[in-house]
């Protein structure tokens, strides 16, 4: 599809703020890469030959006994004798680290947590977890569901905005009301009331937090349907006999997407930070989770083994970095009235 | 020596990587306490020449490659900012087109007019709160006292441009370079206004820039003009000689672009297309903790009409006397009291879906082309919207077709539809927007004020299409505007409308030659000769 021209002076002041155009690279780099993290850490090699036939252990799962063991159990690849019993009739191929995010080592030489070294890069934590293992993961699922709660916040906010801003009057008089009220509750004691009620998983977190995060972009998108539904070409559409789904949709809503999208970079960060400190204060995934708040509370816990305050803080502030930065050339790019020289 | 020496000034812009120049080599000379006009059409370099004189223009964006530019033997081409404020509302001041947002709306009057005196003067608050009535009423603001703590939208765009004035006047500069200073008024109020700058170059002895599109003014105004087009002055002379003997084809073309000619006489035994009788809109004012309706603005007040077919009823009146509201009225996109007959139906008390299937016969064009297209959907979009609503899709090659058609009609190139509007200018929106309105070939069309946003050479053109629309398609128009030149040119029975009542109606002939009211007369001269009516029957 060819670009307009539009969007392509939007395409090139993007790529003329190379800030923001080498964090979104890392950081869409960096999530893929994690995207595949079962290929990159994981307790079970990637592909076994055995008796000339080829296995898949990290798709699917194989008895002991496929291997010529004695347990009807899925095999263990890191126990030493299922590695003997592969490699003698045939090889097997590992990913890069050996451990998922919920492999303990047992065969630690200084007691859990222990410091870095060529076995555990970053160490382990103080169950005998590598933590670089658990740093993948957690960094897929802090990005996946801070992406996934700012897509939903977006959806819901933007339509409620809308709404609102299109019909005013009492419509929107009563739906402010409402927003204020809601928006004086205190969202971080009603989560933790919440999660103690139920048993947090992914996605009834991701329900709790969108039930406080989606009034945010309201406003904006409220103001730009306000300032615009007296505009003379939504007048003309009127007068044309257009259905009101149809001008918000058509008319109004892509002219409010730019100030909405100022917020989304603000929305994004205080999403992955939200689930962050819920898991910090232990209310937050369900336990053995790979989550960086998680990993964060450990250090707090043990300052005697530093790697783990430092791993969790840098990757936090190196992920949050890349993902405002990012957001901000995006933002930069579709303003208007930005030069850029 | 003259007061401002500008020589061969060449201004460029910065535009994806290239310098795009926007005036090419422009030279003139103005003298202490004369009047100099800037002439030309939107998109000429007049406004930039202007700027640059007071080093007001996006730097480093902008760029002058060479040229000089000398105020009272000083150059000022490449002097630092902090050295030009001293010329800036002090030996040179400006006032600029748009009244409501030149002044900051969070200040009072008092406060935005001292702001300068306390700046540059150094004047203690008590002799500049002196000084600030002093000026107010030397721009004729009535009712001081109270006006001095009001904000700027208390005020009406009149009063607004004469606290400009005020502000500009402030520091009593040896320059006043008014860019368009009445462009965004009334007819009435642009007389007045006009009148008020002359009388006071009169009394202060002081030099304008006088930047404009409307040769009236100029005639009206100027001792010398200069003519540019393109960023180059193409003719400089005194204004006798350039109203006598134009040189340039440009100023020619200029000087024939007023909307001339008369309606074409019509058969007047011809059913109504849409009337209406005892037709009342009153917007309530609300005061108090419960929001009581206390009173109501009468913006249309018990007006009755009838809109012959083929016909063209003109509506004229000042800003604030109902006129667009009662076209709104009529089409129904505003609520409203009396009957409303249409083709022969009532449709007041239809309900809004039912509305929409005769909503393809009565259509409205806007006053200005910049905020009625959408800026985000290609000029082919803009023009199906109407079609796919009444006709439904249908297949994308034919509605293609009948987009080209009707672009081919208003004068534009068919290719044109997959462009977006921002890539046209004033005069070529207002045709895509009357193409909108047209292709679903509507009988009724309500024109609100449809050329006043537009260059004075791009009004007759549009002026021109219009008649000529209206005799191809027997079309029937409500032709609201404040200015009677249009009115005249376009009318065959006019409507006057003072505080949302008629004053004053007729066959357009008889109006415009016999005007039975003072304010139909006050109207007229203010359009006619640019000339202020005594005070009291139009609104200052």
């Amino acid at each position: 599809m060819a670009l307009s021209a539009i969007n392509r002076r939007r395409l090139n002041n993007f790529k003329a703020n190379r800030r923001g155009y080498w964090s979104m690279i890392f950081f869409v780099t960096l999530f893929i890469i994690s995207l595949f993290a079962e290929l990159i850490a994981n307790d079970k090699p990637l592909v076994v030959s055995f008796d000339d036939q080829l296995y898949f252990p990290f798709l699917i799962a194989y008895p002991e006994t496929a291997f010529g063991g004695d347990f009807e159990t899925e095999a263990d690849y890191r126990d030493p004798f299922v590695a003997d019993l592969i490699n003698e009739k045939g090889w097997q191929v590992w990913p890069l680290i050996r451990y998922s995010y919920t492999t303990i080592n047992y065969n630690l030489t200084s007691p859990a947590p222990s410091p870095p070294d060529a076995e555990n890069w970053l160490g382990t934590d103080d169950q005998g977890r590598d933590v670089l293992a658990r740093v993948i993961y957690g960094y897929r699922i802090s990005v996946a569901f801070g992406l996934i709660l700012t897509i939903l916040s977006s959806i819901i906010g933007v339509a409620a905005g809308a709404v609102q801003g299109y019909f005013g009057g009492w419509v929107d008089l009563i739906f402010q009301r409402l927003l204020e009220i809601w928006g004086g509750m205190p969202s971080l004691y009603i989560l933790i009331i919440l999660a103690a009620l139920i048993e947090p998983s992914f996605l009834i977190l991701l329900f709790l937090l969108l039930l406080f995060s989606w009034p945010s972009l309201v406003g904006v998108v409220r103001a730009e349907f306000l300032r615009s539904r007296n505009f003379d070409y939504v007048r003309a559409a009127r007068a044309l006999g257009v259905r009101d789904s149809v001008i918000m949709f058509k008319h109004l809503l892509p002219n409010s997407m730019v100030s909405a999208l100022t917020f989304l970079p603000f929305i994004l960060t205080g999403s992955i930070v939200s689930l962050t400190s819920l898991d910090f204060l232990g209310l937050g995934l369900p336990p053995g989770s790979p989550s960086l708040g998680e990993l964060l509370a450990q250090g707090k816990a043990n300052l005697q083994a530093p790697w783990l305050g430092i791993t969790a803080f840098l990757t936090l502030s190196i992920m949050l970095t890349l993902a405002f930065f990012m957001q901000e050339g995006i933002r930069d790019a579709f303003d208007p009235r930005k030069t850029f020289q | 020596m003259a007061l401002v020496e500008v020589n061969d000034l060449w201004v460029t812009f910065k535009s994806d990587g290239k310098d795009v120049p926007a005036v090419k080599g422009a030279s003139f000379n103005i003298e202490k306490g004369e009047t100099l006009a800037l002439v030309g059409e939107s998109g000429s370099g007049k406004s930039v020449t202007a700027l640059s004189i007071l080093q007001l223009l996006p730097y480093p964006l902008a760029r002058h490659p060479e040229g000089s530019i000398k105020i009272d033997g000083t150059e000022v081409v490449g002097r630092p900012q902090k050295e030009m404020r001293k010329f800036r509302g002090n030996s040179v001041s400006m006032i600029f087109q748009e009244p409501m947002t030149s002044l900051n709306p969070l200040h009072t009057i008092e406060k935005q007019i001292n702001e300068t005196l306390l700046v540059h003067k150094g004047m203690s608050k008590k002799a500049a709160s002196a000084r600030v009535r002093e000026l107010l009423e030397l721009v004729g603001l009535d009712a001081i006292d109270e006006r001095l703590n009001a904000y700027p939208h208390q005020l009406s765009g009149g009063q607004r441009q004469r606290v400009m004035i005020a502000m500009a006047l402030a520091n009593e500069p040896e320059l006043l370079i008014a860019d368009e200073p009445t462009t965004a008024l009334d007819v009435t109020i642009q007389a007045q206004i006009l009148e008020l700058l002359a009388d006071l170059q009169k009394r202060l002895g002081m030099a304008i820039l006088l930047i404009t599109h409307d040769l009236g003014i100029v005639r009206k105004m100027a001792k010398n003009v200069c003519v540019m087009t393109d960023g180059e002055i193409v003719e400089a002379n005194t204004a006798e000689e350039i109203f006598l003997r134009p040189r340039h084809e440009y100023t020619r073309m200029l000087l024939d672009a007023e909307p001339k000619g008369l309606p074409i006489r019509k058969n007047a035994a011809v059913p109504d297309i849409t009337s209406c009788r005892n037709l009342k809109v009153y917007f309530p004012i609300k005061k108090g903790l419960l929001r009581r309706t206390v009173d109501h603005v009468r913006a249309v007040d018990d007006i009755t009409l009838h809109v012959k077919q083929g016909h063209t009823v003109g509506i004229v009146g000042e800003s604030g006397s109902g006129k667009s509201t009662l076209g709104f009225a009529l089409l129904r996109l505003i609520s409203s009291e009396g009957e409303i007959m249409f083709d022969g139906k009532a449709i007041q008390d239809k309900r809004w879906s039912e509305l929409r299937s005769l909503r393809s016969q009565m259509q409205i064009v806007f006053q200005d082309p910049y905020s009625s297209l959408s800026p985000r959907l290609s000029v082919g979009q803009i023009i199906e919207e109407g079609l796919i609503v009444h006709e439904g899709r249908g297949s994308r090659l034919e509605r293609r077709d009948r987009i080209s058609d009707v672009l081919k009609e208003v004068g534009i190139p068919p290719e044109a539809q997959d462009r977006y509007p921002h890539e046209f200018s004033g005069g070529q929106r207002q045709r895509i927007a009357i193409a909108r309105a047209l292709i679903l070939k509507p009988k009724f069309i309500v024109l609100d004020e449809p050329t006043s946003a537009l260059d004075m050479s791009v009004q007759a053109q549009i002026v021109n299409l219009l008649r000529d629309l209206q005799n191809r398609h027997n079309l029937t128009y409500l032709f609201i505007s404040h200015d009677l030149k249009v009115v005249r040119a376009m009318a065959d029975s006019v409507i006057v409308m003072q505080r949302g009542k008629i004053v004053e109606q007729g066959p357009a002939t008889e109006i415009f030659d016999n005007p039975a009211t003072d304010y139909t007369k006050a109207l007229m001269k203010a359009a006619f000769d640019l000339e202020a009516a005594t005070p009291g029957v139009v609104s200052s």
